[in-house]
């Protein structure tokens, strides 16, 4: 079980990265759990201050752009 | 490791954009020819005339504006994945206020900031021990001074306005910037903002991002923002055209003119509500300007236009106190009357 976390406060950047892991998910086939951060706080914490960031099982995989659902899918399967 | 394979189908990238930098050159090369073309042969408008020239102007400066909103967009949103904010607040922690609010202000040309980022940047300025001052001087300048602002001011007027803009967005933000650090406005910062102060340090991210991958996302960015911007800049360029064409010069230069000692503030007052983006002001300013209004007052005008941002503030207000907000609007207001009316006085 895979836990992907999307980081930003919801602004449509961070449902495009949202809508692209749930693609990336389903293209992979793996079992995974999709977080929506919006705590300020705790995006600073992990040191991301561009949203949207994005979080698989702890590893930063990208932060202040919008990754492709093929890209997230690359880093689900790693 | 599982192999994965990605039915998507993509354009061979390097040759797609040689053939994108090519049209963009052809487009920019023929179009005053084909505008003119447009207006008095296949319309059969006159030259000289209110409608002919309006008409004229509407259709030259579309593709243009487009033009270098697409290709200098890009090439700046590319440039631009080099400074994110992340490496900013690396280079700024741990420097005196003055060399820090000064590199806040310059960082504003040149980092990659959206509005709905404002919240995290603030914490994450305040966590790295930034004072207050150097987070305000980066809010003045990222929106003021941007590069689509400059760009569009090069490529329109000449680097001559452009670097003044510059210089003066620039002398805003630090000033401003400084100022509001001698205040004290640490008293009017929600409080649980201040507590994550105790974590301190600031780390750089660094996820290696490859030429292409950084060029495509700049392309996405690009083909997002021209989308989004379009309406405002179709609207910017239709008041552009009929001042261009319909309204005399007279009645610009009795408003706006050196003379009229009120000028700038009527212009700022109009402008603080009509918040809009540097894209759809700058067509507008280009005609003002052709009429004659004093370049101080012109410069205001956009400055008021692009840096109060209502939007923006309403986000701060989950960080700072109302008063704070206030105060950030005020100091931000003088800075550009103050750039107005210096610039009319030095008869530029």
């Amino acid at each position: 079980m895979k836990v992907i976390e999307v980081l930003g406060p919801g602004c449509a950047n961070c449902q495009r990265v949202e809508a692209n892991a749930r693609e990336a998910v389903a293209m992979a086939g793996v079992a995974a759990e999709i977080r929506h951060v919006t705590d300020p706080r705790e995006i600073v914490a992990h040191g991301i201050l561009s949203t949207p960031g994005l979080i698989i099982d702890g590893t930063i995989r990208s932060y202040g752009r919008i990754p492709s659902a093929g890209d997230i899918a690359m880093w689900l399967v790693e | 490791m599982t192999t994965l394979t990605v039915r998507r189908f993509h354009l061979p990238f390097w040759p797609s954009a040689a053939v994108a930098a090519l049209a963009w050159l052809i487009a920019w090369a023929i179009n005053l020819p084909a505008a003119n073309w447009l207006a008095y042969d296949l319309l059969g408008l006159e030259p000289g005339t209110h409608l002919g020239d309006a008409v004229a102007f509407f259709l030259y400066d579309v593709p243009k504006v487009l033009l270098l909103l697409l290709g200098i967009v890009t090439a700046v949103t590319f440039l631009r994945s080099y400074f994110p904010p992340e490496r900013m607040r690396a280079a700024l922690a741990g420097h005196g206020t003055l060399p820090a609010t000064i590199g806040a202000a310059g960082f504003g040309i040149v980092t990659p900031f959206c509005s709905c980022s404002a919240v995290p940047l603030f914490i994450g300025f305040v966590e790295a021990g930034i004072p207050m001052g150097v987070t305000f001087a980066f809010l003045i300048s990222s929106p003021m001074v941007n590069e689509v602002a400059l760009v569009l001011l090069w490529g329109l007027f000449g680097p001559g306005i452009a670097l003044l803009y510059m210089a003066a967005g620039l002398s805003v933000a630090i000033v401003g910037g400084l100022v509001l650090g001698r205040l004290g406005v640490e008293r009017w910062v929600e409080p649980w903002v201040l507590e994550v102060r105790a974590g301190g340090g600031a780390t750089s991210l660094d996820l290696h991002l490859s030429i292409e991958q950084r060029l495509r996302d700049a392309w996405t960015y690009t083909r997002d923002l021209v989308r989004k911007v379009l309406p405002y800049v179709l609207a910017g360029i239709g008041v552009g055209a009929f001042i261009h064409g319909f309204v005399p010069t007279d009645l610009v230069a009795a408003i706006g003119g050196r003379e009229n000692p009120l000028a700038v503030p009527l212009v700022v007052a109009i402008a603080i509500p009509l918040y809009s983006n540097a894209a759809g002001t700058i067509p507008i300013v280009e005609a003002l300007l052709g009429k004659g209004m004093p370049l101080g007052t012109t410069l205001a005008f956009m400055m008021a236009i692009v840096a109060i941002s209502l939007p923006e503030f309403l986000i701060l207000r989950r960080v700072i106190r109302a008063r704070l907000i206030a105060l950030f609007a005020t100091v931000v207001v003088v800075g550009i009357l103050a750039v107005g009316f210096l610039f009319n006085a030095l008869g530029l």
